[in-house]
């Protein structure tokens, strides 16, 4: 199915053999792998890295601004009242979530599922998972309107009784799953990173070789360790994999265990967790199409990359659009007028047009990518992935304004407009993010060095001419 | 025993496999092999085992998922039982979410702790690493089993396998 990516190469060349030499351009040798990925972060940052960085920051620093005044002033600075109680905030969380969830894929579901092609895209797909999950964690903690008592959701031993947490909530279960899976991906992905922080120990000079001396935990290479290291990767990987299918099935239940109209249905938990893998992809995507430019990986994040992951964004995509039809004909299905109307409400209602740009960007854009000339236009996948990425967004704020909007009693309808700090709150969170993974790219080797020097070992033992080991 | 170790550095993994064949052939003490990559396939030349890390992940997981259960019966049921919507205090399938995640974190975190630990590998332990070999070079640390082999042999069974330099080191 989808996943047969390496056996795909650029259309207007003749097709390769099912080498690894697909994933890596260029005849590359050891050597030339750690000398190309370090180099970035050997030399003085461009201009171009400078024009992001500020721009991120800028964004970030609008995010700081709204958010010391809502916290300063108060939640009624938001555009929230008694009958919409989530909003931008609540949307923000579950689409940073969902983010996350292409990272710990491609890390975790297809190392175990043995697809070369993830080694250059894993190291940045995790990061982006961290710093995901960094800013979705935010919003909620924003969202408490007094978030120096954030700290009130553990179960910590206390003098009011002790009083513990009510662990039937599915509030509660979200702080477990976001923390474990913070937690999980922060692990997996230094754990990943020693090999190749060992290596820019060992290229550096002076304060630098200090600093990567100690974050590389005295690394030596040896078969020993390796042997126990690939063993480990594998059970992290293994871990990791269910985990990251409970994350936004329990992110589901914080809506599907209520009685509100539209979110009351068993399909959301699948239905969540296919759309944070297919927003996931489509922001990894979006990155490295960027990064291959910026940084010249243009060797290391081939066109067969690029096609492999269209093809699991036009996949994931269109099981998208069957979780919005499903949605549908249950409802209408069910024959509660109740459930009928929330998606009436939803098409037609007030807040119809969220609902039409929702299915555009995810159903029917993604569609274009059926085609071989699409899939290797860089601009139309940029473009498409951008898209996906408007609708994913939408997706969430769909599902949680338009069903608040108008529940039981028709007395207790109101509308929803955001404000300023809300959407500075947005903007805040893009910052946040991209400025993360600006400096991630600035001070950390944004592939993996040694996968990859796997990966063109194994290529080059196989020759050209064999099949080599088929990737499944 | 003060044993004295000679390290060859390879330029190819093709000739650092062929210099472990002899080693293990004419009865060399082989210390320990370093790549920068791991190589597929040396665990079996070089008699690895198996590493047991899935005990331990296994052994994590249960621990995680024991604790978890049990802290949530325990705090909901015995320690200050409340009354939620009329559930009952023990109620088990309100609890798989926060132990299936526990169980999870604990597996990670131990099978994690143990590899550093195992591998003595800690946060900024100075390296020893050969030169060369986060790069793109392979090492062999080679010793003598007893007496019966001349010392000289084993530089030049390394050289004789196109080893670019040897080094003696003075180990235990």
């Amino acid at each position: 199915m989808v996943l047969e990516a390496p056996t795909l190469a650029v259309p207007a060349e003749p097709r390769p053999a099912a080498t690894p030499a697909a994933l890596v351009g260029g005849q590359k040798s050891c050597r030339d792998v750690t000398q190309d990925i370090c180099a970035p972060l050997e030399r003085r940052p461009t201009g171009l890295w400078w024009a992001a960085f500020l721009g991120a920051a800028t964004l970030l620093a609008i995010g700081v601004a709204s958010v010391w005044y809502q916290i300063a002033t108060g939640i009624g600075t938001w555009g929230l009242n008694r009958t919409v109680g989530w909003g931008f905030d609540i949307t923000n969380f579950v689409f940073w979530v969902g983010i996350g969830h292409a990272g710990t894929l491609i890390s975790a579901v297809l190392l175990l599922f043995r697809q070369k092609w993830r080694t250059s895209i894993n190291r940045s797909a995790e990061a982006m998972t961290i710093f995901a999950v960094i800013c979705a964690g935010l919003y909620p903690v924003i969202h408490m309107g007094r978030p120096w008592l954030a700290y009130w959701v553990f179960p910590y031993p206390n003098f009011r009784g002790p009083l513990w947490v009510n662990w039937r909530s599915a509030l509660l279960w979200d702080v477990f799953a976001i923390g474990t899976y913070f937690t999980i991906s922060l692990v997996f992905w230094y754990v990943g990173l020693i090999p190749d922080l060992a290596t820019l120990r060992d290229r550096a000079r002076g304060l630098r070789r200090r600093i990567f001396g100690v974050l590389s935990f005295g690394w030596d290479g040896s078969a020993r360790t390796w042997s126990r290291y690939e063993m480990a990767c594998v059970l992290l990987a293994s871990l990791a994999t269910p985990l990251v299918v409970s994350v936004h099935s329990v992110v589901s239940t914080d809506f599907a265990t209520s009685v509100v109209p539209g979110w009351h249905t068993t399909v959301l938990p699948p239905y969540f967790v296919i759309g944070a893998v297919f927003s996931g992809f489509a922001m990894v995507l979006m990155l490295m199409l960027i990064a291959r430019k910026v940084m010249s990986f243009e060797h290391y994040i081939t066109p067969a990359h690029i096609q492999a992951m269209c093809k699991i964004l036009v996949f994931t995509g269109s099981i998208v659009g069957l979780a919005y039809a499903t949605e549908l004909f249950t409802a209408w299905y069910s024959g509660s007028p109740y459930e009928q109307f929330a998606f009436a409400n939803r098409i037609r209602g007030p807040m119809g047009w969220s609902y039409a740009i929702m299915v555009l960007c995810n159903v029917v854009a993604p569609q274009l990518l059926w085609s071989r000339r699409v899939r290797g236009s860089l601009g139309m996948v940029f473009l498409i992935t951008i898209l996906v990425n408007v609708g994913m967004w939408f997706e969430r704020f769909v599902i949680i304004a338009t069903s608040l909007q108008r529940d039981y009693l028709p007395s207790a309808w109101s509308g929803y407009t955001p404000t300023m700090v809300e959407v500075g709150a947005l903007i805040g969170g893009f910052g946040l993010f991209f400025t993360l993974f600006l400096l991630f790219c600035r001070f950390l080797p944004m592939i993996s060095m040694f996968e990859i020097k796997a990966v063109v070992a194994e290529a080059q033992h196989h020759g050209h001419d064999a099949k080599g080991e088929e990737p499944r | 025993m003060n044993q004295r170790i000679h390290v060859g550095v390879f330029r190819d993994e093709a000739s650092l496999l062929s210099a472990i064949a002899e080693s293990q052939e004419r009865g060399v003490r082989i210390v320990d092999a370093y790549s920068p990559y791991p190589i597929h396939g040396i665990d079996a030349r070089l008699g690895i085992r198996r590493s047991r890390l899935t005990i331990v992940c296994f052994l994590g997981c249960l621990t995680g998922l024991a604790v978890g259960l049990g802290f949530q019966y325990w705090s909901s049921a015995v320690s200050w039982p409340v009354n939620v919507g009329g559930k009952p205090f023990d109620s088990l399938p309100a609890f798989v979410p926060v132990g299936f995640e526990l169980t999870v974190l604990c597996g990670g975190l131990s099978t994690a702790f143990v590899l550093l630990m195992r591998s003595r590998l800690w946060p900024g332990k100075s390296s020893r690493a050969v030169e060369g070999v986060t790069d793109d070079c392979f090492a062999l640390a080679i010793a003598r089993k007893d007496a019966s082999l001349p010392a000289a042999e084993l530089p030049a069974l390394l050289e004789r396998h196109g080893a670019v330099e040897v080094r003696l080191e003075g180990g235990s």
